[in-house]
């Protein structure tokens, strides 16, 4: 058992937007590429070129549908880590490798001290922990912590590289313990969630729900009607042909 | 309870030794990049921030181009084949050998009969090159891949309104406040549309996208139609429908930028029946009310009449082409009521858009202060938009109707007034172009002569039969029968075509097949076993192959590489010099035109070299005019970065449009810089030159835009381009094919032509649908590409293929479960021409009567540095082998390719089937399945790779 820090200063997540994620999957590999060379390296990958390619991914995208007929939709979820407020994949690890930092709440792995014993990945019901079967030990999303405070990256690069890279803006990091933060205002604005709160690890992570739909329930231009002239159906084809022309015989300068 | 002090962890670790710019080839998006070098290798690739194209950010390819880079299948030094074709039999050979054979080769052609040279360039992003090489060596035949891409949209919207969608122009994101898309998943502006969309929902802008498959950018649009493939002409053709019943249409614009005015000669039968009524100094006319007269149609003081019936001087009648056009759409062919059951979408849901459509572009037009000037000089306070958006692509593109439905789009967009205005499409510099552009295709007959350059680029656009590549009786002069009476207006060629037509010798056999980086024996080919029989065939008296020599370039161990007697191995896009530039396929932004270079970021490891340095060198030794000087040494002996900088085309135009003249500081026109690619790297390997304010909207009409893009050399004259919602040049086609004029079509092709080459756009049913009995083949079938694999050829990427390594034919589960299909069972698909196999898997959002797959994500065993047992062979399938790459006999035994009557655009999309439970012994993976091919490549068994941990070990 590892005890947890009582209090964070910082609760430093992602916010993840499915109302515009396309599920291009720029998240996955972005953060495969910088991690496999950085904090958790390697990401390593059994089998790349064979029958059952399988590796260790610290971000994933799963694509589904929900709802049926017209109320029906496609939805990309990208999942990884939410750096839970009280992450049972911490408190169960037996040697002290996992554990949430006192500073920012980043939940990491220390890979000198995990004995890839996997207790984490069972007590994580996000499924966001990874055994890494070349290292021998387990992996997850570090919020790039090797990023985010890096004084050799410009300022603008010092998040983490799914956020760097996400083409739709789909994904936003910041602090999610302070009420003025850019992220804090996204989720009250959209009406941020938890995943799965009934658990009570408080998640960080927030995912922002769809937006509500224009679509044939709505109007384009909310309350004001379009202004169509309403003429009659085209039951008499000639009929409409003479009142369009008479229309458009108007007097038009160049 | 384990409590320990928290490790202390390296936060500032230095991940790059040296940061280098470049640009991105993981797809045809061409995204700036910042790659990260650690000990002289790559360790990670990010986006530029500051790159017009990308701005910052980069795909879930981009992101794995690293593992691109470092792949297995990577070829490794110039192969000569020494058994037979398709046995993977090869021997290495030096660089010499084989630029002396390819030499030799091509030499001999050239001396004899250039023609019998076929050089076809696929996915190229260096066709102002290659082009320029196929017209030193003097064989017309060349073209890339736009044939069996999208010539339909780039021929539609440069025919049509001298732009086209994706990289002539794109909508104005900024301000637009309605968005239509018609046939996209994932495709063509990958990169801009996410970003995009991204705004445009923060914005609130409502999105529609018209596709049959709810996935991509379907899935988070507002409205999806799940509209039946190669119906959306229907649909955009009754939204015009409403639009002209609704009197919703932008009358101002039709006659100030359109030829709405402009009079249609009336005299059915005549040799000039549809033509435009012309004054004797070729003016197009108009009636102007004001005066009561005919008068030249282009004056600015006329009052021109959109519709009557009017006689001209010498008696015959006219009438103006709106009135043409007006009469089509609102006939009841196009009402939402008739069209409905054909698409699928209901005539309430059409109705709506189209108002919703009106209400965007009228209700809510913009008003920009922006003061600009016309081409008549007169300055106009205010920029007014209507803030409708499209786009489109290969889902219109790739069907037989493809050519008639993008000018549907288009027509749409220019009854709404939302060209190149606020809100609307906006064109991209060296767009708009005039309609057509004034090249013509090279080749005609009797001027491919040996030792001799043609007169033009290759490529062109025809504006009558008299520009047409045929023989006195009607006769095909190029291998892929592009300029033909098979595909008269077919600017991208049809190289889906040259491998069957050169091994059948229809119409002639070539000696050298030349080809870079396409895939042609397999995802690239329609009927692949076909093609494959015509790579091997042999000529029975001379036990010859029917193609005697093929020489391909490419990086990687693809399908077609066994198939070819000469390999010359290409490098990564990590490895080399490119120039992206305006003279080929730009990377503008709507305020400004923009190009941009690859440079090496790293040396290549092994014995390969860029393809166009080698064919740069080939052109030396052939001593091809241009590539070589006056004393017959190589003009550009450091390869194609010699050439990008010292290259001119036209005196002071070049291959980079920055930093040009001495000092580097032109734009567009100047003397060669010795310092320009020093210069471009500076700057983050591109170069973006900003429009003033005036010259940002109305381009085609835009005085100042117009003289500053003659000047630039982007266009011939200042005229405006006059958007051509009536095309004259197919009439002239069509009238060649009622008997009129000097060049007609031979008695096979005067039907077709007559029926398909109508100067206003209309909707007719996809081929194959047509000549198929609907009730055996009841299914339509299409393919979408996976966001992480589109457009980038390959699943040897290990990263890539762990998130996508076989595909399903996914169905709607309602219509399933009426077949009996059930979710992962194997069915059986089948075409006209073939029966694959494959597992099912069941969704909702795709239209009831359509299946679809994920395009080349099959793989052909033993290529691509994959194992034997791996998914993309054993469980991969492709819908190539269903789709034939002819249509059934017509009368007389002639059987046209599969593809647009008008551009030869190939006819992907077009496929039916019928879909069946497999038989119980047809449950063990795809089928067919090729026998597997052998490869020169070694690579040890990987069980395991730990790429990384050396930059993180460096690092520690």
């Amino acid at each position: 058992m590892t005890t947890l820090p009582m209090t964070t200063a910082k609760k430093l997540g992602l916010v993840i937007d499915l109302d515009t994620c396309v599920g291009c999957q720029a998240c996955a590999t972005s953060c495969k590429e910088w991690n496999t060379s950085g904090y958790s390296a390697p990401l390593s990958d059994q089998d790349p070129y064979g029958a059952d390619p399988h590796g260790a991914w610290l971000n994933r995208i799963h694509s589904y549908e929900v709802g049926e007929g017209d109320t029906g939709r496609t939805v990309h979820f990208p999942r990884s880590c939410l750096h839970c407020e009280t992450p049972a994949c911490v408190t169960v690890c037996p040697t002290g490798a996992s554990y949430k930092r006192a500073s920012d709440g980043i939940v990491l792995v220390n890979p000198e001290t995990c004995i890839g014993c996997k207790l984490c990945s069972w007590a994580c019901p996000y499924g966001a922990r990874e055994y890494d079967y070349a290292h021998g030990v387990m992996k997850k999303c570090t919020l790039c912590v090797d990023r985010i405070y890096n004084e050799t990256l410009e300022p603008e690069d010092r998040v983490p590289a799914c956020v760097r890279a996400c083409p739709t803006g789909a994904r936003h990091f910041g602090d999610l313990g302070d009420s003025d933060s850019q992220v804090s205002k996204l989720v009250a604005e959209r009406g941020g969630f938890d995943l799965m709160p009934e658990f009570g690890y408080k998640p960080v992570n927030k995912y922002l729900p769809p937006r509500p739909r224009r679509d044939a329930t709505t109007s384009a231009s909310g309350d004001k009607k379009p202004a169509v002239r309403e003429v009659e159906s085209d039951a008499d084809p000639s009929a409409l042909t003479t009142r369009f022309f008479t229309w458009a015989d108007k007097v038009l300068s160049r | 309870m384990t409590s320990t002090a928290e490790p202390t962890i390296d936060l500032n670790v230095r991940a790059a030794d040296e940061i280098k710019t470049t640009t991105c080839y993981m797809c045809a998006c061409r995204c700036g990049i910042k790659v990260y070098l650690k000990n002289g290798k790559v360790r990670y690739i990010e986006g530029n921030r500051d790159h017009p194209v990308n701005k910052g950010v980069l795909c879930g390819k981009g992101a794995a181009g690293i593992m691109q880079h470092y792949s297995p299948a990577r070829l490794t030094s110039p192969l000569r084949r020494v058994g037979p074709r398709g046995s993977g039999e090869f021997e290495e050979i030096s660089w010499d050998e084989a630029l002396a054979e390819a030499t030799d080769w091509l030499g001999a052609v050239r001396a004899t009969d250039p023609k019998k040279l076929a050089f076809f360039t696929g996915r190229d992003q260096s066709q102002a090159l290659t082009g320029w090489f196929a017209q030193q060596f003097g064989t017309p035949n060349f073209a890339a891949h736009g044939g069996f891409c999208s010539v339909n949209m780039a021929a539609a919207g440069l025919y049509t309104f001298g732009g086209s969608f994706w990289e002539f122009g794109e909508p104005d994101w900024e301000r637009t406040k309605y968005f239509l898309m018609f046939g996209v998943a994932e495709d063509h502006g990958s990169n801009p549309i996410k970003a995009a969309l991204g705004k445009l929902k923060a914005r609130g802008v409502k999105f529609v996208s018209v596709n049959p498959v709810r996935t991509g950018y379907s899935a988070i649009a507002d409205e999806w139609i799940g509209i039946k493939p190669g119906t959306d002409g229907l649909l955009v053709g009754a939204l015009i429908h409403e639009l002209m019943r609704t009197e919703k249409i932008d009358l101002d614009s039709l006659v100030r930028y359109t030829n709405a005015p402009w009079l249609v000669i009336q005299s059915p039968g005549a040799a000039d029946d549809g033509l435009v009524a012309r004054d004797g100094s070729g003016k197009p006319l108009a009636f102007d009310k004001s005066r009561g007269e005919i008068a030249d149609a282009t004056r600015v003081d006329i009052t021109p009449a959109l519709v009557g019936t009017f006689k001209l001087a010498d008696g015959r009648t006219a009438v103006p082409s709106f009135q043409l056009l007006a009469g089509r759409f609102l006939a009841k062919t196009y009402a939402p009521d008739t069209v409905a059951a054909e698409t699928g979408v209901p005539a309430a849901t059409i109705r709506r858009l189209a108002q919703e459509l009106a209400h965007a572009a009228f209700d809510e037009a913009i008003e920009l202060d922006v003061p600009w000037t016309d081409w008549a000089g007169r300055r106009h306070e205010k920029t007014i938009g209507r803030p409708v958006s499209m786009h489109a692509m290969r889902g219109i593109s790739a069907h037989s109707n493809g050519f008639h439905t993008c000018r549907l789009i288009h027509t749409l967009q220019i009854l709404l007034g939302s060209i190149d205005c606020p809100g609307g499409y906006r064109y991209k510099a060296p767009f708009p172009r005039p309609t057509p552009p004034p090249n013509k295709p090279q080749g005609k007959h009797g001027t491919v002569k040996p030792m001799t350059p043609l007169a033009g680029a290759p490529l062109g656009f025809t504006t009558g039969p008299e520009d047409l590549l045929v023989g006195p009786d009607g006769t095909p002069e190029r291998i892929d029968k592009a300029y033909s009476w098979d595909a008269p207006l077919s600017a991208h060629g049809l190289m889906h075509m040259v491998i069957n037509n050169a091994g059948s010798g229809d119409p002639y056999p070539v000696d050298v097949l030349f080809m870079y980086m396409a895939n042609m024996s397999w995802n690239s080919s329609m009927n692949v076993p076909g093609t494959l029989a015509h790579l091997t065939a042999k000529d029975p008296a001379t036990g010859d192959y029917k193609i005697p020599k093929i020489i391909y370039s490419d990086a990687y161990y693809s399908e077609m590489v066994p198939y070819a007697d000469l390999i010359l191995p290409d490098t990564t896009y990590l490895e080399r010099w490119d120039c992206i530039s305006l003279l080929d396929r730009p990377i503008s932004d709507p305020d400004g035109p923009a190009d941009s270079i690859r440079q090496p970021v790293v040396e290549p490891d092994r014995d390969v070299r860029a393809f166009q340095t080698v064919l740069i060198e080939l052109g030396a030794r052939l001593c091809l005019p241009g590539f070589v000087d006056a004393k017959g040494e190589p003009r550009y002996p450091g390869g194609y970065a010699d050439y990008i900088v010292n290259h001119e085309r036209a005196p002071g135009i070049g291959p980079l449009a920055g930093f040009r003249g001495a000092d580097g500081k032109s734009f567009g026109k100047g003397a060669p810089n010795p310092r320009q690619l020093e210069q471009y790297i500076a700057n983050g390997c591109h170069y973006v030159h900003h429009l003033a304010p005036e010259q940002r909207f109305m381009k085609h009409v835009n005085k100042a835009y117009l003289e500053w893009a003659k000047d630039k050399g982007f266009i011939g004259s200042t005229d405006p381009i006059i958007f051509q919602l009536y095309l004259e040049p197919l009439q002239k086609f069509r009238l060649a094919a009622q008997g009129h004029g000097a060049v007609q079509p031979p008695a096979s092709h005067r039907q077709r032509i007559a029926a398909f080459f109508d100067p206003l756009p209309f909707w007719y049913a996809p081929f194959e649908g047509a000549a198929l009995d609907a009730s055996d083949f009841p299914m339509y079938a299409i393919t979408q590409r996976p966001m992480h694999m589109y457009h980038s050829w390959g699943s040897q990427n290990a990263w890539l293929r762990q998130i996508t390594n076989e595909n399903r034919l996914y169905m709607q589960r309602d219509k399933a479960k009426s077949l009996g299909i059930r979710d992962d069972d194997w069915v059986a698909i089948t075409s006209n021409i073939g029966r694959v196999t494959a597992q099912v898997r069941l969704m909702d959002g795709v239209n009831a009567d359509t299946v679809w797959t994920w395009n080349a994500i099959g793989k052909r065993g033993g290529v691509w540095g994959l194992d034997k047992d791996a998914p993309e062979v054993t469980h991969g399938f492709l819908l190539n082998h269903l789709i034939s790459e002819l249509l059934p006999e017509r009368e007389g035994g002639y059987r046209f390719s599969n593809s647009d009557p008008v551009t030869g655009q190939a006819a992907w999309y077009d496929l039916r089937v019928r879909v069946e439970k497999a038989r119980p012994h047809e449950i063990d993976g795809t089928t067919p399945r090729f026998e597997r091919l052998q490869s020169p490549l070694t690579r040890l068994k990987d069980t395991q790779s730990t790429f990384g941990t050396e930059f993180a070990e460096a690092a520690r």
